[in-house]
């Protein structure tokens, strides 16, 4: 197993790069802090709890705006937390919707805990193996320049694990009153009228 | 013989609007689960679990669409945090229709307890239940039930009763509807 060199914040940064108009959903902590560090925007939905939902939520976006690209963003415990998810977007398939897993293989917020993505579980091998027509393991600086380009424009469900260092991070901040960021994310993508007199 | 709680009930989803069904199987929700799948207008999604449907049910609100949930009363255990963390703290609305278990006539004691939860727990995380006792009274419930939940941003759960969906009987190593 090659050693872990890749820095969350440099390869989000630059993958970001191919954004667009995608709409994307961030799993509790690190990654809500990772999503905000690229620029706070309506089009952001930031998790502040809700652990192991990150994906379904993305799903259910991604059936609803059929021809924008959904990208979710979250961490490996989030992710283990959800797993069951992977199955059923296995079934349906949305070729709109990427997972991207940031795999530092600890519990970050709760005092770095081994999560089991260090211990055996790859949960992009999961991924494929619950019918994800595109998976990755993302380990190199190669690997993780075509990230940008799996996850905005490939034909999905893609799912991306990317394996990074496990560092200390300043926190980007993002709003943390779900009410608002669910109204201003519908407002950003509905319009006024139809966000707000549903 | 009057018509199944379940004709009246997919259509009142339609008229509200709602288009995307996030489930897990249950006997009781059988036949409104294939009037709901044999409707091109509403998209399925059969869950692993009963919490994966309150994430799909937040991320169809998001993207401009209405959702409901359709699960057994064991599942909205699986629920709880999901409903709390996510539905309540951002003021998502909600909408679930919940077939009962683990009450009237139950042959199966491992279902009681979940069962008699389901009331405490669910308004515990703010969500308002109303219980149809009756068959007739299941669809103009699931109606207002959906107006409280999409126009007043609500969640709001129906429970059918066991009474309506009736009984598991346990014979020799076989069970049957009684």
């Amino acid at each position: 197993m090659t050693a872990i060199t890749l820095h969350r914040r440099q390869v989000l940064e630059h993958a970001f790069a191919e954004r667009g108009d995608a709409l994307c959903v961030s799993g509790l902590g690190s990654t809500t802090w990772d999503l905000a560090s690229l620029g706070d925007r309506p089009e952001n939905f930031y998790l502040w709890g809700a652990m192991g939902n990150a994906t379904m939520i993305g799903l259910g976006l991604a059936l609803a705006q059929p021809k924008r690209r959904v990208v979710v963003v979250t961490g490996d415990g989030e992710m283990l937390m959800g797993l069951t998810s992977f199955t059923t977007i296995g079934a349906r398939r949305p070729s709109n919707l990427a997972v991207c897993v940031i795999d530092n293989e600890t519990y970050t917020e709760t005092g770095r805990q081994l999560t089991a993505t260090g211990r055996g579980t790859d949960l992009a091998a999961v991924a494929a193996a619950c019918g994800f027509p595109r998976t990755a393991m993302v380990r190199t600086e190669a690997e993780a320049a075509d990230l940008g380009q799996l996850l905005f424009h490939e034909p999905g469900p893609v799912a991306a694990v990317v394996k990074v260092v496990d560092e200390d991070l300043p926190m980007a901040v993002p709003p943390r009153d779900g009410a608002h960021l669910k109204t201003r994310f519908r407002i950003g993508l509905l319009g006024e009228d139809a966000a707000t007199q549903p | 013989m009057s018509e199944h709680w379940s004709v009246a009930s997919h259509q009142h989803l339609k008229a509200a609007g709602v288009r995307q069904i996030g489930y897990v199987p249950d006997a009781g929700l059988r036949l409104l689960i294939e009037r709901c799948r044999d409707d091109n207008t509403l998209e399925t999604v059969m869950c692993a679990t009963e919490e994966e449907a309150v994430g799909l049910s937040a991320g169809a609100w998001l993207g401009g669409q209405k959702a409901a949930l359709l699960m057994q009363s064991s599942g909205v255990g699986n629920t709880i945090n999901a409903i709390a963390s996510l539905i309540a703290s951002a003021r998502f609305p909600l909408f679930a229709i919940v077939t009962m278990r683990g009450e009237w006539g139950e042959g199966n004691p491992w279902q009681v307890p979940m069962g008699q939860a389901v009331e405490p727990t669910l308004e515990a995380v703010g969500v308002r239940t109303y219980r149809a006792t009756d068959e007739q009274d299941v669809a103009p419930m699931v109606e207002a039930g959906l107006r409280m939940a999409f126009s007043s941003d609500q969640a709001v759960a129906i429970l059918v009763d066991q009474r309506v969906i009736g009984s598991k009987i346990w014979t020799a190593g076989k069970a049957v509807n009684g």
